[in-house]
């Protein structure tokens, strides 16, 4: 019994992954996740946003793994998440209680509390540092040492949790009408599918999760003139918040029996965008309407352009595609828009053979029910 | 660290919660259920729904095989069953009456799938309206009335514009009298072996989110015209240039040093079976 061999894709896929091993360390260095999770912290929290999974070190050798693709390493944690059964809920986290490393308003130049600057590479010049070239472990050290004394200690993480938030300013003024509590039951879309009309919590959760880049052009395309609106960063926060969940064995929700888990750096933007309000009488009056984003790290466009977003979606004109909540909730998601993307290099030999079938269907009996009639007309004629 | 995943990859609570709309799928079929997909160890758009649907039914004494547009050993054919295999640890073949679960992407087998057989079709759209209605909301008000004329109106601009229906593979088909359903892009010679099935057919949309089914000898009928009766893809009186099959599916294939055009099984496995069936045969006659 002679077998015939139709085979070869297997040892094909093998040397493939035998290669692309070769191109991430041909170079004989290797990373070292640790040194990863140290220094590309900007690639981390843009990562665990997306991923929505917050682990600085699985996020570290996400990067490792892909070589530094974003896209790659978003894949990489999010199927890495569907393996991870879901235990808990936590409490509804609250931003007032961050601690906060850095928060600056665009609407108020004397914030109460002050503006706090943090880090940020805003207020840089974007030229090439050479010296990083050779910088070692040993620079490192002596400059924090040197840091240390400037200041007397290393900065600690965060001011404690007293600061008035910007919105509060404006509602004390009547400029903006004080936004009732929802304290419904959030959605979770990965574990119930979005449904449309989608939920202001469902909405939330598809932006947090989406890519960067797209979130960000969407709502360029906002301010740019597709639902014009023009927005002012009322707050923007980076800090630590503090997440809790429930006693799982107790039977209540409260707050006094909660255990606290640990924390969480979130970006927290608050967006201001004027909006008139019809009066009793019919005349109209200007007012403040908030447009939210909230995002894992400190990924500050991301949570600006999530907030504008936000806002663009409430309002809802289907003349504009960003407040188009199946446009822009269906197509922001990195895992789900590169995968279709990628999806084209597969094979489509039947698929294609199938349309060819039909190309070459109305070429051979080109003719159209128009064609006929007039065929059928011209030899009436005869 | 070294993470040893759970059978079949996903938690047990992720299984039974794609089981549970599995089982309304079957229920009421044609009918897209929304279920909370989860991302996969391989990219959406490369059968993530029904790697979905696979993982959450495989179990022990499960065969199970895979095929991509036709063929076992197509890349991602094998890198599917390469991830059910590392992560069950079952029995995986080539053989279409062997295997007791087959995930396929557009081809429903040559050989007719038996009862108790579960074919899995990898779905890229799930919804057949979606051509001339982008929005989701206003697609599941349509099925929700019945409302299909778009349907057919797409049809017949087809008709009107090329004369002959140009759907490609994916030719919407009525299921059970109520649900317009897409088959998924198999091609349309395919689309008959869906009428009263023995095996029950489950088609999954990883990226889009949804699970349908047509259960076993469930009444599906291809969309038409009396006048524009529905045609399959023709390959008139084409051979197997391996096997000289006739009636099958083929791949149109370019012959380089002829410049001409010949045509082989589509069905990989069905074309090895019948070439090693022959020359078993031719074997034992010169015996």
């Amino acid at each position: 019994m002679g077998y015939v061999a139709v085979k070869g894709g297997t040892l094909a896929i093998e040397e493939s992954l035998k290669r692309i091993k070769f191109e991430r360390i041909k170079q004989g260095k290797v990373l070292d996740v640790a040194r990863i999770e140290g220094g590309m912290r900007g690639l981390i929290d843009q990562i665990m946003s997306e991923s929505s999974l917050y682990d600085e070190t699985l996020a570290a050798l996400a990067i490792k793994q892909a070589e530094g693709s974003p896209e790659e390493a978003v894949f990489l944690l999010r199927a890495y998440r569907s393996t991870l059964p879901r235990k808990h809920y936590s409490r509804a986290v609250h931003t007032r209680e961050m601690r906060v490393e850095r928060r600056i308003s665009a609407s108020f130049k004397d914030i109460p509390g002050g503006q706090i600057l943090g880090a940020s590479v805003d207020y840089s010049h974007r030229l090439l540092d050479f010296d990083l070239m050779h910088e070692t472990d040993e620079d490192a050290a002596r400059w924090l040492e040197a840091f240390a004394g400037e200041r007397g200690s290393l900065p600690e993480a965060g001011c404690p949790p007293e600061l008035m938030k910007v919105m509060d300013y404006l509602i004390e003024q009547g400029l903006m009408i004080s936004p009732v509590d929802d304290n419904t039951e959030p959605d979770d879309v990965t574990r119930r599918s979005i449904t449309f009309p989608a939920s202001r919590s469902q909405k939330l959760q598809v932006l947090t999760r989406g890519q960067i880049g797209t979130v960000t052009s969407l709502a360029y395309a906002v301010i740019r003139g597709y639902g014009v609106s023009h927005p002012t960063v009322g707050e923007l926060r980076v800090g630590r918040v503090p997440v809790c969940i429930d006693d799982p064995l107790g039977s209540g929700a409260d707050a006094e029996d909660s255990y606290y888990i640990g924390e969480i750096k979130v970006t927290e933007a608050e967006m201001l965008m004027s909006a008139a309000v019809v009066k009793e009488q019919g005349g109209k009056e200007l007012s403040f309407e908030i447009g939210y984003g909230l995002c894992y790290g400190q990924n500050e466009t991301k949570a600006i352009a999530m907030g504008i977003l936000d806002h663009s979606l409430e309002q809802g004109d289907s003349r504009f595609p960003t407040q188009d909540q199946e446009f822009v909730l269906y197509h922001i998601d990195s895992v789900e828009s590169t995968g279709f993307m990628s999806h084209l290099k597969l094979p489509h030999y039947v698929t294609f053979q199938s349309k060819m079938n039909d190309v070459r269907k109305t070429k051979t009996t080109a003719t159209t029910p128009e064609a006929e009639e007039t065929k059928e007309v011209e030899e009436l004629c005869k | 660290m070294q993470i040893n995943y759970n059978f079949a990859f996903f938690d047990e609570g992720s299984k039974r919660e794609i089981r549970r709309a599995t089982l309304k799928a079957i229920a009421i079929p044609g009918y897209q259920v929304p279920f909370a997909s989860r991302e996969m160890p391989i990219a959406r758009g490369w059968g993530t729904g029904g790697l979905q649907l696979t993982l959450s039914l495989v179990g022990r004494d499960d065969i199970v095989k895979v095929i991509d547009q036709g063929s076992d050993e197509s890349v991602n054919a094998v890198s599917i069953k390469k991830l059910v295999q590392n992560t069950t640890d079952i029995r995986t073949t080539d053989e279409t009456t062997q295997a007791t679960l087959i995930q396929s992407r557009h081809r429903v087998p040559e050989i007719p799938l038996r009862a108790g057989q579960i074919l899995v079709l990898q779905v890229p759209m799930p919804e057949p309206l979606r051509m001339y209605e982008p929005r989701e909301a206003e697609t599941k008000k349509l099925h929700a009335e019945k409302e299909y004329s778009g349907a057919w109106l797409m049809l017949f601009e087809q008709i009107m514009n090329y004369g002959s229906m140009t759907t490609g593979a994916d030719h919407p088909v009525m299921v059970h009298d109520r649900y317009v359903m897409a088959p998924s892009p198999i091609p349309k010679f395919d689309n008959a072996k869906l009428n009263a099935s023995e095996a029950l057919i489950l088609l999954g949309a990883g990226r889009e989110k949804k699970i349908y089914a047509v259960p076993p000898y469930t009444k599906v009928v291809s969309l038409d015209f009396e006048d524009y009766p529905f045609e399959t893809e023709s390959f008139e009186d084409r051979s197997c240039r391996l096997c000289g099959a006739t009636g099958v599916f083929m791949d149109e294939l370019y012959d380089d040093a002829s410049g001409t055009a010949y045509f082989q099984c589509n069905d990989t496995s069905y074309c090895l079976e019948r070439m090693n069936e022959q020359s078993w045969r031719e074997g034992a006659e010169s015996r």
